[in-house]
């Protein structure tokens, strides 16, 4: 065996990320390693490579209990990281990429023949031919990938990690990188494949570990596990747990108020079409890098639309500028409140009523008494707990910060009102109060689109639920026909 | 064949940057030595590359930390502290008067590597403070006067001499230049610095030392200000505590104009120094210009002229940057 | 994606005493330093307690505040303008041309010196204006696109002067300075004024509220609707015109335009006030009253050790060594 690691566990101030986690990997192997958001595979990484401490268990590479303390000594012992983002100078040539901080020398001075000649041989065992010379910015996302990967093999790694490779690739790019992990294995080099597309870890991987809150709860030869059973280990749910719930009532159909079809941009959103009805809670759903977020960036204007269209309440819609999609009574509440939803330093207030602010003018001057009467009736009506309105955000829990979010919308009276992951990192208690909330403003006629990984949350509150793989909308569930497993086969991409 | 034209290849915006700064000054060059009729005259060079040595070597230091992806605001006010400290050590020897004023410049460089990786200020803000702190030092050590230097001691020597015809500050210069040339080019520090401008944690995760590397950075470009500032000094006959306002914008710019991006990891030594002499040109121009008298230029348009420049290079730049 | 699990925030009860020492210090530490000058002063500094010594100071004061008002909005949105001393050159020598008459004959002294007042503060905020349309549409960072007007600025004043010292007497036009309101001298009242106008704007209006976000999270406030392109273009303008301002306040004072002086290092005295006065340098709060006790703590460092006998350059040292001292402070509170 080639990586052991056994027992790992890891808290972060007194949160556990991991416990008693597990992976082991043998040489020449391909590894899946997955699991959804939060389920422990990054922290589980970092501790391979000395990013980390862990705080129990055993690490034993190539036979030997090791304990990296920082990146470079797991590089140095031949655990090699390609992140998502890959970790190359841009503006440097290939070769000098390759071989950065190792450069081959001649009398002191850089060798830039023997550099050339190196990169060359070492691309070419991945059959590929390029001017080394060329900054590494000028390649695509695949190609420098395999510069990476070059760099990795020439510091003689024994294992590769990548972390969600293909993300950025279309599909001619991503044969090309499988061929090179093939090649890989070859020389028996091992990879550890981090990755969400169902069929491309099938094509790849020869094993997989599946990973759920912070443990290792499933190991398998890839050949012996369905998708279905992936799917259903990755997400956690017992099938039994959730027939007992009935199918919801169908409501009668009210018109149509947001209508995407064919909406596409970049290689994120491939063909994306979803309906949300006035009154209504859509779902939208799809496992991790199935192109949701993207979606919900599209239709307000975060993001240009390069493909589609989008109606609202029948008129064809354009919007360059969220500006433009909260003028028509659109709001986003995002799924990452800490980059795209707080402003950290600023009072619940000024959190509360930044997207109100034009409507609260009075010649230029902020109407403090209006301003105070919603600040008040919101946080009385969705019950945020805080010292004070004047207390910073940042001083407030996940759950209250939501709350402020979603009143900065609900403030600005939204026919539309797109909530991405709502419940995410907040406490079952603030998690069932956010859902009841919703469903009220919908009960009252607001359109919500609401984007989720949790199946509970989409049973319980989802009118309608449309999934996304890989970019593109496959399935769109009537609430008739929403269950657990009709929700996992559309994921797992198998039509019924 | 091909390995002789390697240098040449045009394989990224930056070059083509650096080739258009090479043509401008080769232009300018040609218009003045068609329009003007002493502008190739030996007086004329030779005053103009004695002149200009000064700028030519804080801009090699510029380029270097703007490379990094840094700035160094600090050198003019190092190079007029240097100037003090070379002209009173001067009388001992002409050689304490150098290594005195280098010394002094080394200082400052030492004191932004540590409060730039150490504090984690940003290098404006650090270097910001240590061009008031310089200038202040400068002033107390000189008593608020420029300091005459030693005449006895051969020290201005080092300024107002020839060497081989040329004068001794264009040799400084350019022995700065090929060393600096030698280390980005050549030597495996060159390209770790042109790796960290690219990305700090990139390039901490590549195994790079990041902070002894920006450390050494600065206190390169300290030392090159403070051996400015000595041949200031010995060019001049005194040591200057008030002289150097702007230079480290008139470095930038060079740096700038001599197509490194200022957002770091990219830049060449080569193009620095054309761009250094291409901005001194526009002055030495703007002379011959008015000589003619067809048109009354004053000084004063030089300023303008060289902002009009960094406009238009930092716009082509951000155009560039753009569309990639 | 596979975000890393990042540690749970710590409750704000549980920091660390040396976190919270930096956090004291940097709430409180302008406000002690301020006093503790004062307090030193009435200690040592002969004749400290006088109208003259006051008088001086607020005087010597008033244009660093000024100019510090309009870096510290810039600041805000996690910019910077470096061009603030040119274009107080360039108000500074637009002015007595316009009143002595050198772009038209002056047949009206009045409206000659309101114009005076008038067209080189907007001259000043188009300047402002042009270098936050390199910020915006060309994404230029900020240091970069100021440098532009850092450098020909001045030269477009020194042009054109033609370098030359203007020298005047012109009693409408030097009240701005020299004037005094209530037996306040004007230039302190201006100063009052728009420290006092920029606070409110700041505190009260939906333009100052969408600065702080947009320099606290640039992002969030695209997504909230924050026209960031447009905030971006006000501050810059905002900071061209007070710079104007102050300009004009320099060559009335001086009774003199001299464009190679006029405003020369302003920029850093502006910045160092900014940073001393607790305003983060990466943007996203706006704090005037810190900037105006860190203008004061500046001009009575400098005026202490005057007045004690210690030479100006001894009070660069020592405001570099605040500079550097007040952002550590800072970005070490910031980081709990």
């Amino acid at each position: 065996m080639l990586l052991s690691m056994q027992g790992i566990s890891k808290a972060f101030a007194g949160v556990a990320a991991l416990k008693a986690a597990s992976l082991e990997v043998e040489p020449a192997e391909v590894m899946a390693l997955v699991g959804q958001n939060g389920a422990g595979k990054s922290t589980l990484i970092k501790i391979l490579t000395g990013v980390y401490r862990r705080d129990e268990g055993t690490i034993a590479f190539d036979g030997r209990d090791v304990d990296f303390t920082m990146p470079a000594e797991a590089q140095a012992a031949g655990i090699a990281t390609i992140y998502q983002e890959i970790n190359l100078a841009p503006q440097r040539s290939v070769a000098e990429n390759i071989y950065l901080s190792r450069e081959p020398k001649r009398f002191g001075l850089i060798d830039h023949a023997a550099m050339r000649r190196g990169a060359e041989a070492v691309l070419k065992t991945f059959n590929l031919t390029i001017d080394v010379d060329r900054p590494v910015a000028h390649f695509d996302a695949a190609t420098r990938q395999m510069v990476a990967i070059a760099r990795a093999v020439t510091q003689n790694a024994r294992l590769v990690i990548m972390d969600e490779p293909t993300s950025s690739l279309d599909e001619r790019e991503v044969a090309v990188l499988f061929e090179t992990i093939r090649t890989l294995k070859r020389s028996g080099v091992a990879v550890i494949f981090i990755g969400h597309r169902l069929d491309e870890l099938y094509e790849i991987c020869d094993r997989v570990t599946i990973m759920r809150d912070g443990q290792t709860v499933a190991k398998s030869p890839m050949a012996d596990m369905p998708k279905m059973a992936l799917v259903r280990h990755m997400l956690g749910k017992e099938l039994a747990a959730f027939q007992a719930m009935a199918p919801g009532e169908e409501k009668p159909e009210r018109p149509v108020r947001l209508d995407v079809a064919n909406a596409g941009a970049g290689v994120r959103v491939r063909d994306v079409s979803l309906t949300v009805r006035e009154g209504e809670i859509s779902g939208l759903a799809g496992l991790l890098g199935s192109g949701r977020t993207e979606t919900a960036r599209l239709i307000f204007g975060a993001d240009n639309l390069e493909r589609g269209t989008m109606r609202l309440a029948g008129s064809e819609r354009t919007y360059r500028e969220p500006a433009d999609a909260i003028a028509d009574g659109i709001g986003l509440v995002s799924e990452d409140r800490k980059i795209d939803g707080i402003v950290p330093d600023m009072s619940i207030r000024e959190n509360m009523t930044l997207a109100l602010l034009p409507r609260l003018k009075k010649a230029g001057i902020v109407d403090r008494a209006r301003q105070d009467e919603i600040v008040t009736r919101y946080i009385r009506a969705l019950g945020v707990k805080c010292a004070s309105p004047d207390q910073p955000i940042k001083e407030l829990s996940g759950g209250n910060q939501q709350k402020v979010l979603l009143a900065r919308w609900l403030a600005t009276d939204p026919r539309v009102l797109i909530v991405d992951e709502p419940t995410r990192g907040i406490d079952i208690g603030a998690k069932s109060e956010i859902l009841k909330l919703l469903r009220s403003l919908a009960d009252e006629g607001l359109s919500v689109l609401m984007i989720s990984s949790e199946f509970e949350e989409l049973l319980a509150a989802a009118d309608r639920v449309t999934v996304l793989s890989d970019g593109t909308s496959v399935k769109t569930l009537p609430r008739k026909d929403l269950s657990e497993a009709a929700l996992l086969a559309a994921m797992a991409h198998q039509v019924e | 064949m091909q390995t002789i034209l390697r240098p040449f290849a045009i394989k990224s915006s930056g070059d083509l940057a650096r080739l258009g700064v090479m043509l401008a000054l080769a232009g300018l060059i040609l218009f003045g030595a068609l329009r003007y009729d002493n502008f190739l005259s030996s007086f004329n060079i030779l005053s103009f590359l004695r002149y200009n040595s000064m700028f030519a070597l804080i801009a090699l230091g510029m380029a270097f930390v703007i490379i990094t992806g840094g700035i160094d605001l600090s050198v003019g006010g190092t190079a007029a502290m240097a100037s003090v400290v070379a002209a009173l050590f001067s009388p001992y020897h002409w050689a304490a008067g150098l290594l005195g004023g280098m010394v002094a410049g080394l200082a400052v460089g030492a004191l932004n590597g540590f409060i730039i990786t150490k504090m984690r200020i940003q290098p404006f803000i650090a270097t910001l403070a240590t061009m008031l702190a310089a200038y202040g030092t400068g002033l107390l050590l000189a008593d608020n006067q420029s300091v005459s230097v030693s005449y006895d001691t051969g020290f201005t020597v080092i300024g107002q001499d020839d060497f081989l015809g040329f004068p001794i500050p264009a040799w400084i210069a350019l022995a700065a230049y090929v060393l600096g040339w030698l280390v980005l080019e050549k030597l495996p520090v060159g390209r770790h610095i042109l790796a960290i401008g690219d990305g700090e944690a990139t390039a901490g995760l590549m195994g790079l030392k990041v902070e002894r590397t920006l450390a050494a950075v600065y206190l390169a470009s300290g030392t090159l200000a403070g051996l400015a500032g000595v041949i200031l000094a010995s060019q001049f006959g005194a040591g200057q505590p008030t002289e150097g306002v702007g230079w480290e914008l008139f470095a930038i710019a060079s740096v700038v104009v001599g197509g490194t991006l200022l957002t770091g990891g990219s830049g060449s030594v080569g193009a620095t120094l054309a761009g250094a002499l291409l901005l001194a040109m526009v002055f030495n121009i703007l002379n011959f210009e008015n000589g003619l008298g067809w048109i009354s230029l004053s000084a004063y348009w030089q300023s303008v002229i060289r902002g009009a420049f960094l406009l238009v290079v930092v716009v082509l730049q951000a155009k560039l940057m753009a569309r990639r | 994606m596979t975000t890393i699990e990042t540690p749970a925030p710590q409750p704000a009860g549980a920091l660390s005493s040396g976190s919270r020492l930096f956090t004291l210090a940097s709430r409180y530490g302008t406000f002690v330093a301020f006093l503790a000058l004062i307090a030193v002063n009435i200690a040592i500094t002969p004749n400290f307690l006088s109208w003259q010594t006051l008088n001086v100071n607020l005087t010597q004061v008033a244009t660093i505040v000024i100019v510090a008002t309009g870096m510290t909005l810039v600041i805000a949105t996690g910019g910077i303008d470096l061009s603030v001393g040119s274009l107080m050159a360039i108000a500074g020598a637009l002015a007595p041309m316009i009143f002595m008459g050198q772009f038209w004959p002056v047949e009206n002294m009045a409206v000659a010196v309101t114009l005076a007042l008038i067209i080189p503060v907007v001259v000043a905020s188009l300047f402002g204006l042009f270098n936050g349309l390199l910020v915006t549409r060309f994404s230029i960072q900020p240091i970069i696109a100021t440098l532009v007007l850092f450098i020909a600025g001045r030269g477009i004043a020194q042009v054109m002067t033609n370098g030359n010292l203007q020298v005047f007497k012109n009693e409408g036009f030097q009240f701005i300075a020299m004037g005094r309101i209530a037996g306040v001298p004007a230039q302190v009242v201006l100063m009052v004024l728009i420290a006092a106008l920029a606070f409110a704007m700041i505190r009260y209006t939906v333009i100052g509220r969408q600065i702080i976000a947009v320099g606290g999270n640039e992002k969030a406030a695209r997504l909230t609707g924050i026209p960031v392109k447009r905030v971006k273009l006000f501050v810059y303008m905002v900071s061209g015109a007070l710079a104007g301002i102050a300009g004009l306040v320099v060559v009335a004072r001086n009774s003199a335009s001299d464009a190679n002086l006029v405003g020369l290092g302003m920029e850093l005295d502006a910045i160092a006030a900014v940073a001393v006065g607790g305003t983060l340098l990466t943007g996203g709060r706006a704090n005037i009253v810190g900037t105006v006790l860190g203008a004061f703590v500046i001009q009575l460092v400098r005026y202490t050790l005057l007045a004690n006998g210690v030479p100006d350059a001894a009070a660069l040292i020592v405001k570099a060594g605040l500079i550097v001292l007040a952002v550590f402070i800072q970005q070490r509170a910031d980081r709990h």
